[in-house]
């Protein structure tokens, strides 16, 4: 033990540490027979990784932005999400794009309660409690309660709609629109709108 | 084959009352334990997709069945619920999974 070094709190364990479980001994063999084989090149892997991991929330922003300043394009995303982000030249691939709003009386959150099913071509990658047993359990079990800890308490004249993403379809919230943003333009909203204001957990914050 | 033949089609349209098969098979489902046996309306179609039961034992999964989604009362769904009685919760629920409200009183 180096000088630097010579205490003795407890060190949190590296994932490393111990015994890789079945899964990652599945992805791991999976994983290195797929590039012995050549099905793809270890760059293409990396190239991958790199390309899920850079999308960023940004793309849900362009949507909920242009929604708020436009509001026939707000009812055709409204109707079909994925044919709205064509709309807006984003690639989305396969995704079957559900967006649900926000408004007065009305409060929607998305959750997954079998995995962790997410919009990623808009969002990127979920955040770690969205694949959390605990926020996967009780947001359809108790949402005011997990609201309310996420710091977005819902006064009881409004409905609380909770959308269980459990199979082929994806869901971004539409946020409110916050006062004191008459005039904005589309960048500049864009770029006030929060990932977790997107799946729900959140309100768009008023600038200050 | 054509889209128009390869899938199953929709029995349901939006309003209608239906409910969800209360039934426990083995396997890989979509259908949350605990939605089964419930009661709810259809939403909206979301259109037909390949029955993941069938997808994940690496068949093709056709018919492709519609799938809808249903919202549900949260009162309903748990008795203690401390919400709201207007708190609703939407759900996408393949074809196989319903059944009309009526025929199972």
């Amino acid at each position: 033990m180096s000088a630097l070094h010579d205490h003795d709190h407890p060190h949190r364990p590296d994932e490393e540490d111990g015994p890789p479980d079945y899964y990652r001994q599945l992805e791991v063999a999976v994983r290195e027979l797929l590039l012995e084989k050549g099905v793809f090149g270890a760059e293409d892997l990396r190239r991958q990784i790199e390309k899920m991991d850079a999308v960023e929330i940004g793309r849900g922003g362009q949507m909920v932005a242009r929604a708020w300043l436009d509001p026939d394009f707000k009812a055709r995303a409204l109707a079909d999400g994925s044919a709205a982000c064509r709309e807006l030249g984003l690639e989305v691939g396969a995704l079957k794009l559900v967006v649900v709003e926000n408004r007065p009386g009305l409060h929607n959150l998305v959750v997954c309660t079998l995995c962790s099913c997410y919009p990623r071509p808009l969002l990127g990658l979920p955040p770690d409690w969205y694949k959390s047993r605990a926020y996967r359990s009780r947001a359809v079990r108790e949402p005011r309660a997990v609201l309310a800890e996420f710091g977005t308490p819902i006064p009881d004249d409004v409905e609380v709609r909770v959308h269980d993403s459990t199979a082929d379809m994806r869901y971004l919230v539409l946020p409110e629109r916050p006062a004191g943003t008459e005039g904005w333009d589309e960048a500049r909203l864009a770029a006030l709108v929060s990932r977790d204001s997107m799946i729900g957990v959140a309100r768009v914050s008023t600038p200050q | 084959m054509s889209e128009t033949v390869d899938a199953l089609a929709a029995r349901f349209r939006p309003g209608d009352r239906v409910k969800v098969r209360r039934a426990f098979p083995p396997g890989h489902l979509r259908t949350p334990w605990y939605i089964r046996g419930r009661a709810g309306e259809i939403e909206r179609l979301c259109g037909a997709f390949a029955n993941p039961e069938e997808l994940a034992y690496n068949r093709p999964g056709l018919p492709r069945q519609p799938l809808y989604r249903v919202r549900f009362r949260q009162a309903e769904l748990w008795p203690d619920y401390t919400g709201r009685p207007g708190d609703t919760i939407e759900i996408e629920i393949y074809q196989h999974w319903l059944e009309p409200e009526e025929a199972t009183a």
